[in-house]
């Protein structure tokens, strides 16, 4: 680790690339908070999923949903395709149900949520206090309380802890809250959307989270409203050998548009830890959805020990005409990284567009990419996929544009570039490309270089050493979609970029 | 020997399919390359027979392959083609149904080669390819099961054997002919490339109901090999075939593959670069149309950098129409170590009307850091701008249409290095294409 504090701005270098590399450090979230914990008994059975529901309050057709799905689950067979390696995960070693003691009698307000928790996520850079914007931005405290707002739904191990700007919101006629009180106030809602971008019988791993999943966010925009506000939910993992799965369904109604955003972070523990996540989202006529995410998952350690193994399932449907979703993700966190953000594209001219960044490095494994499925007429997708690899990680972007027979006149835009820092690694890309008809155009383009020595050089020569310089062209090389980002996660997620790479040069 | 990859599924003997395959055929012995058939037979039987759901036939069905019997066809449809490079001076070399046919065959004595067919051969001691024959087919099933590979090892009795020493004057010409309607035909060419010689191979003419080829080459050190393939095929044909390359220090290795009419082809190459400074292309022109009945063509191609320096090229190009569907399957893996590999891969189709498709899957697999490396596949019509300027100079539609698809055409074309080799087969897609305008 290089002492930067003191490193003198010259002509060419920004002032924002500096405080990068001299925010630079090793990775910040590893601490865990002390609470007592309640938690159901270890491993997984009919009765653990029964006691999920029940702890939840939920009805009887969720409980008999969340069966159903177990019953499903334990005939699948866990996939192997992706390019990864790690040892056989035993599913009866996981607690599937954590939550604080404190959060037993569901607060009424933020005001009653155990403080603990409270500075847990202060500690986080998520205070949970309305008027403050998100995480990590400096000088919160002198933005106005006019500025940028930002609901946030914090989620503790298997619970979600409060969510901010609930009554703001409602007023908008926007429903923000836990999915587990979604399913007890607003059934009709879930009833209707919850398991319809996403089946329960989708794959291994959304099976399991549709038997498991202990909470999650639910949004609902009422149609033409623009969200006020953005939208974030911040996933903690705290307990040990705990499993964090949650559902995450987004309604954006017709002509409605919302920007959200999602963030999650676990201690530094010796033992990996399982995440399964399944995110649906339902784009009516005209409506517009942002999802970002920065995965900042612990990965491990230098020699691999520990680290989240992150299965998720994430899927938006265009169902109507000229809906739009857009992803971003940023992924520099956890040990294996198994996920694909996928676009459906039912509704006439409907549009999906996919930006990421994914990052591995020391023994992380990230097997990520999207979907584009096109069914509807004159539906567009953009896919801007940027890899990078250092220390002993394997990264691979799998991704699959699919065109049907009466997608006609849509047009596709791949492009996957992979950089490789240190002969260690890998950097792997797996595209299928399917295309039913003619009138639509599909291209694809990917490449796989290093870290240019001119550039290199350049920089060097400029008094940077070779670890700032890198950290320099690498956020050069992910710019195109650090664009796409809200401003205030382009930030944290420029500042990950370097500090995930950190200690991968020389 | 290296491990046998498997298929995704429980394969093994007791799969019935498997089992009539294998009974309807008729296993040689061997001479020199009996324990290499012995080896290549265990090796089919641990993969069994591909089904839809493995990952390397996702988007060609193999069940025509799986059959125990082709279903015959008409020596009639051979289509309006002739022979190809006829005004050529060359080495021709004459099979039937996958035998050798000495009598319609030149001398096979020439400067700087020596030539054998492999059935004649198999009683030889000592023989130079029995150190080939099988070696390359079995290394290519590490990383990917290609059990048509190992049957064709198993199956396969006739063949010619290559062994280049010099610079050959002429090119060698192998050409296929039939005789049986139904004929399932296995063949299986061994070429060693000696350091610094080089050679030309051309393969054109007409192979079985079903075929099953294999070539197994190694191109040693600063040796040259250039390959060009352009067999005809009937509107009923069912022909699968793998290449197997090994390519060494400064060696290069050239193929060049067009087809024109077929039910299902599928075309696999294993190229190995296991020298520094290596070059291998590999290209292929596609024509298909749906009109005579199915049309699918699939490629598949895996090339492994394992030496530094290597350059390798894929250049595949797609022309479908009336339902027709291209398939490409291309992989790049680069090694650790093999730095400074540049790997290049495109895959283009051309879709003239609304009911072809194209699927394709352009993977790379990259181990080293100073590498450069990339692919591109694009997939569209006509561009009706190019069409419109060509009509308003006064070109016909049909005849804009057929310039248009040679120009699309052109870039794997120019893999040919030889000129009037390129004429050749220019005039022959020119000739298609204004047929199935």
């Amino acid at each position: 680790m290089n002492v930067t504090t003191d490193l003198e701005v010259r002509e060419g270098v920004d002032r924002e690339t500096v405080e990068t590399v001299a925010n630079m450090g090793s990775y910040k979230y590893g601490w865990d908070t002390e609470i007592e914990m309640e938690y159901a008994p270890k491993g997984l059975s009919e009765d653990i999923v029964r006691l999920i529901s029940q702890k939840n309050e939920e009805p009887e057709w969720m409980t008999e949903w969340r069966l159903a799905a177990y019953r499903r689950w334990v005939t699948m067979q866990e996939p192997k395709w992706a390019m990864l390696n790690y040892p056989e995960i035993d599913f009866q070693e996981q607690y599937y149900y954590a939550r604080p003691k404190s959060m037993e009698v569901k607060p009424k307000s933020l005001d009653e949520v155990d403080p603990k928790l409270l500075a847990t996520y202060e500690k986080l850079g998520i205070p949970l206090k309305e008027q403050m914007i998100l995480a990590g931005v400096e000088g919160a405290g002198e933005t106005p309380s006019e500025g940028r707002k930002v609901a946030v739904d914090a989620v503790f191990d298997s619970v979600s802890v409060g969510t901010t700007f609930k009554d703001e919101l409602k007023k908008a006629g926007v429903i923000f809250c836990s999915i587990s009180e979604a399913i007890r106030e607003y059934p009709d809602l879930v009833k209707k959307y919850l398991g319809s971008v996403v089946p329960p019988t989708d794959n291994f791993y959304a099976t399991l989270n549709s038997a498991v999943f202990s909470d999650g966010s639910f949004v609902y925009i009422p149609p033409g409203v623009t969200c006020p506000m953005e939208l974030s939910t911040y996933f903690r993992i705290n307990a040990e050998n705990t499993g964090q799965f949650e559902r995450t369904l987004i309604i954006a109604d017709k002509g409605s548009y919302v920007s959200y955003l999602e963030g999650c972070t676990a201690p530094k523990r010796d033992t990996a830890q399982l995440h399964a996540a399944v995110v649906e989202i339902v784009i009516l006529e005209d409506a517009e959805v942002k999802y970002s995410t920065v995965q900042n998952w612990f990965p491990g350690d230098e020699e691999g020990k520990g680290g989240i193994y992150n299965f998720v399932t994430k899927r938006a449907d265009c169902r109507e005409a000229r809906a739009k979703v857009m992803w971003t993700q940023v992924e520099t966190g956890s040990a294996i990284t198994w996920k694909y953000p996928s676009c459906i594209l039912r509704g006439e001219e409907s549009s999906g567009e996919f930006y990421s960044i994914a990052i591995a490095n020391n023994m992380q494994q990230a097997d990520t990419g999207t979907k584009m499925i096109h069914l509807g007429k004159n539906t567009r997708s953009r896919i801007v996929s940027k890899g990078i690899s250092a220390g002993k990680a394997q990264n691979t972007y799998r991704g699959l544009v699919s065109m049907h027979p009466r997608a006609t006149n849509s047009r596709n835009y791949t492009q996957c570039d992979s950089l490789l820092i240190g002969d260690k690694c890998g950097a792997h890309t797996v595209p299928y490309i399917e295309v039913k008809n003619n009138s639509s155009r599909v291209e694809h383009e990917a490449t796989t270089s290093k870290v240019d020595d001119e550039q290199l050089f350049y920089c060097r020569q400029r008094g940077m050493d070779e670890e700032q310089a890198v950290a320099v062209i690498v956020n050069g090389f992910v710019r195109d979609v650090l664009q796409a980002l809200p401003m205030e996660f382009a930030m944290e997620a420029q500042s990950l970029v370097a500090i995930s790479l950190e200690g991968s040069v020389g | 020997m290296a491990d046998t990859a498997v298929l995704t599924h429980e394969a093994g003997a007791a799969d019935p399919g498997l089992a009539a395959r294998l009974g309807a055929l008729d296993l040689p012995a061997g001479g020199f390359t009996a324990p290499a058939r012995k080896a290549a037979l265990a090796r089919f039987e641990k993969m069994g027979l591909p089904r839809g759901r493995d990952e390397y036939w996702r988007y060609t069905d193999p069940s025509a392959f799986n059959a125990a019997v082709p279903a015959p066809m008409d020596i009639a449809d051979s289509g309006p083609d002739g022979p190809l490079f006829e005004d050529l001076d060359r080495l021709r070399l004459v099979f039937v149904d996958g035998v050798f046919d000495a009598a319609a065959s030149d001398d096979l004595a020439l400067e700087g080669v020596e030539i054998d067919t492999l059935a004649a051969a198999e009683g030889q001691a000592g023989h130079w390819a029995a150190d080939v024959y099988g070696t390359l087919e079995a290394e290519g099933q590490t990383r990917v099961a290609r059990p048509f590979g190992a049957l064709n090892t198993a199956v396969a009795r006739d063949g010619a054997l290559i062994r280049v020493t010099g610079k050959p004057s002429r090119p060698i010409h192998l050409i296929h002919r039939r005789a049986d309607d139904s004929a399932d035909v296995y063949f299986h060419h061994v070429i060693v490339v000696e350091p610094g010689a080089e050679v030309t191979v051309l393969e054109t003419g007409m192979t079985g109901a079903r075929s099953n080829y294999v070539i197994e080459v190694d191109v040693r050190e600063g040796g040259s090999f250039h390959h060009i393939t352009a067999k005809r095929a009937g509107y009923q044909k069912l022909g699968w075939g793998g290449i197997f390359a090994r390519v060494a220090a400064k060696a290069l290795f050239k193929s060049f593959n067009l087809s024109l009419n077929g039910t299902l082809m599928r075309h696999e190459a294993v190229i190995d670069i296991v020298g520094d400074d290596a070059v291998a292309h590999i290209a292929g022109a596609v024509l298909g149309d749906g009109k005579n009945g199915d049309f699918a063509h699939d490629d598949t191609v895996f090339i492994t950098h394992g030496a530094e320096r290597g350059e390798s090229r894929q250049v595949f190009k797609k022309v479908l129409k009336n339902g027709a569907k291209g398939i490409f399957q291309g992989k790049i893996l680069v090694q650790p170590g093999a730095q400074k590999t540049d790997g290049y891969q495109i895959s283009q189709a051309l879709l003239l009307d609304e009911d072809s498709q194209f699927l394709g899957k352009p993977e790379l697999e990259i181990y080293a850091d100073d590498v450069q490396c990339s692919h591109g596949s694009t997939t569209g019509a006509i561009d009706e701008t190019v069409l419109f300027y060509l009509r308003s100079r006064g070109v016909p539609k049909g005849r804009a249409i057929v310039l248009m698809v040679l120009s699309f055409l052109a870039d794997a074309l120019a893999e040919v290095e030889d000129e009037s080799l390129r004429e050749q087969i220019s005039e022959r897609l020119d000739a298609w294409l204004t047929r199935h305008a």
